[in-house]
């Protein structure tokens, strides 16, 4: 009998400690095809973030590190610099990147240093039992925003896609989701590209993952995965927000 | 006779810091050791190393996580307000059990202080300065010889148990100019089979990791490392005494202050008081052994310090308390002169403060 959908290699054996419903599986998953596809599991190193995916070292066959609260970026930096010839990346939360880490995201895409980032949007502190994130939307309910994010008194969720792709330095920076099939499949192929650009040198990758976290939101998955569709997918637009070898393919015809 | 050449002590780090076969240094700009950074910005390039400046102390002590995790020979340099930056980096290094060499010229605190050299970070470096259950090796150079040598030393014994080690030198020293020699650098080397090289497909992945969520497991990783420790307390202590033998005023001092001190114990001499200079080396693991021995024979210790008084604790314990122990200080910058501290000595021999 011909097998016709296996787990990908790069991941373990191990049972994942997600919660039933959480798409940081499916990310986990598209990320490890990422690497089966291009054959790099012996030379991948990850590192992974404070968050829900902390024991991500658990799950990626690949060599792993397990970072403090933000620096994932620059942690990936140090690996980089040492061992340029192997996969490094980083996997990591909204509160990890663009709260606490905003500075290492911002310095490591500046230095358009060559990495790949996945960067996993759930509008929440997870691990932490549901805190407001930096990405949280005006009016979410979390724990520390109990009457809705109030935009003036902590101001507003950001958008770290475009924040990033108005500087000089990264050369791909890219917004999908999974909360369908379809953006499962396009969200495969940014973070196949996202890999493809590290071997082929081009530099920092950043791909942004509308996620979804039914228990902190207080959500079933099917719901969660509709209010993704009605009101994190129109503050957070899907799509590519640059790239520099196509731009530059695009300039020279 | 080994060549010597004429160098600044923070210079001395950044070149014993590259004979001993570092490669990557990472760091952010802060009075009064800029010199490394420029040292290494300069020379790395040319040698197929890397210096980066990172954004902050805490991007650059986590790119040493991630070089040191990578296996590689990796150092960062700062001053006291970045140090205290770098303290959850250290921390996860020091979980990790990874080696990684840090250098500290210290300045008056506490806050943005000043920028004259000080040793308040006496505590912060022998003590803690990160969260949890763990030491560094601490060296403590009185001179720029020194600045190298213990360098090349910090790079070996980081290795050797894989663990931190920091220099913990001042303004002055790293400032100060004097002939050195690079002759007896001899860099060992020690396996790393931890290290995140890529599995290549060969083996199971490595992982580094300071996260035990099972409170068994992690207190046996304490356990563990406690053992480590013991074993470079009891095979790593380095200290230096002076005219010892048949002291009765023991003066205690590190760095850039035993070299003061080293003058009052001279001045003392001629003065007919027997005073002798126990200089710690290793400010951890701490020469308790040497200090303890000390009190069987002194009748008073004077410990000399560039803050208000935290080497004197260790004293204390190391000699449970059975002679007095004196403080001669400044603190915030300024440096004793060999008149107070032989003053203090006075007073010791009267047995007064
Ligand atoms: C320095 C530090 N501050 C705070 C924490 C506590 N903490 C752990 S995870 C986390 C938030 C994680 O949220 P996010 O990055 O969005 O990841 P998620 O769990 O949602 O996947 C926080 C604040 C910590 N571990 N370290
Ligand atoms: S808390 Fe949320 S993000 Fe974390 S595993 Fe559960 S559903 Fe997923
Ligand atoms: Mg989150």
């Amino acid at each position: 009998m011909a097998i016709v959908f296996e787990k990908p290699k790069a991941l373990t054996d191990a049972v994942l400690h997600y919660c039933p419903g959480c798409p940081h599986g499916i990310i986990h998953r598209l990320v490890a095809e990422a690497i089966d596809t291009l054959g790099i599991e012996g030379r991948a190193i990850g590192v992974a973030p404070v968050g829900c995916a902390v024991m991500a070292y658990d799950y990626f066959t690949c060599d792993m590190i397990e970072a403090a609260h933000g620096r994932a970026p620059a942690t990936a930096t140090g690996i980089k610099r040492c061992r340029p010839d192997n996969i490094v990346f980083t996997y990591q939360g909204d509160g990890d990147l663009a709260s606490i880490g905003m500075a290492e995201t911002v310095h490591a895409a500046a230095r358009n240093e060559n990495i790949t980032v996945i960067f996993v949007n759930n509008a929440i502190y997870g691990m932490t039992g549901g805190q407001m994130a930096p990405t949280s939307l005006p009016g979410q309910v979390t724990q520390t925003s109990p009457y809705g994010r109030d935009v003036n008194h902590c101001g507003w969720p950001i958008r770290v896609c475009e924040l990033l792709a108005t500087l000089e330095g990264p050369e791909y920076v890219a917004r999908v989701a999974v909360n369908n099939v379809k953006n499962v499949k396009s969200a495969g192929k940014a973070i196949l590209k996202a890999f493809q650009n590290q071997v082929d040198k081009k530099g920092f990758s950043l791909i942004e993952v509308v996620s979804a976290c039914p228990t902190n939101w207080g959500m079933t998955p099917q719901q969660a995965l509709k209010w993704v569709e009605s009101d994190m997918l129109p503050y957070y637009p899907l799509g590519v927000y640059k790239d520099r070898s196509a731009a530059k393919e695009a300039e020279s015809k | 006779m080994a060549e010597r050449i004429l160098m600044k002590g923070n210079e001395a780090i950044a070149e014993a810091a590259i004979q001993a076969g570092c490669r990557h240094y990472f760091g952010y700009p802060i009075t009064p050791q800029t010199e490394i950074a420029a040292y290494m910005a300069k020379k790395m390039p040319k040698i197929g190393g890397v210096f980066l400046q990172a954004e902050s102390e805490i991007a650059s002590i986590n790119m040493v996580y991630g070089a040191a995790a990578a296996g590689m020979r990796v150092m960062t340099s700062s001053s006291s307000p970045g140090i205290s930056l770098k303290g959850e980096g250290l921390s996860y290094i020091a979980g990790s059990d990874v080696p990684a060499f840090v250098v500290n010229v210290q300045r008056g605190g506490p806050g943005l202080g000043g920028i004259q050299p000080s040793q308040s970070d006496y505590f912060q470096s022998t003590k803690g300065g990160g969260h949890g259950d763990y030491r560094m090796i601490v060296l403590a150079p009185a001179s720029v010889q020194e600045m190298a040598s213990l360098t090349v030393k910090g790079f070996n014994l980081a290795d050797k148990y894989s663990m931190l080690s920091m220099i913990l030198a001042d303004g002055t020293i790293g400032q100060m100019m004097e002939p050195i020699s690079f002759e007896d650098v001899a860099v060992e080397h020690y396996p790393k089979p931890w290290a995140l090289t890529g599995t290549e497909g060969k083996r199971k992945h490595n992982i580094v990791n300071s996260l035990y969520l099972n409170p068994e497991v992690l207190e046996q990783k304490n356990f563990e490392r406690y053992e480590k420790y013991k074993a470079v307390e009891a095979s790593e202590v380095l200290y230096e005494t002076y005219m010892m033998d048949d002291a009765e005023i023991g003066v205690a001092a590190f760095g850039i202050a035993a070299r003061v001190a080293k003058n009052a114990v001279a001045a003392a001499r001629a003065e007919g008081i027997k005073a002798g200079l126990i200089r710690p080396i290793t400010l951890w693991p701490f020469p308790k052994q040497v200090l303890k021995d000390a009190a069987e024979q002194v009748k008073a210790f004077v410990s000399v310090e560039l803050n208000m008084g935290q080497m004197i604790e260790d004293i204390r314990l190391a000699t449970e308390c059975r002679r007095p122990v004196t403080l001669c200080n400044r603190a915030g910058g300024m440096i004793p002169s060999p008149e107070q501290v032989l003053q203090s000595i006075h007073a010791a021999v009267k047995g007064g403060n």
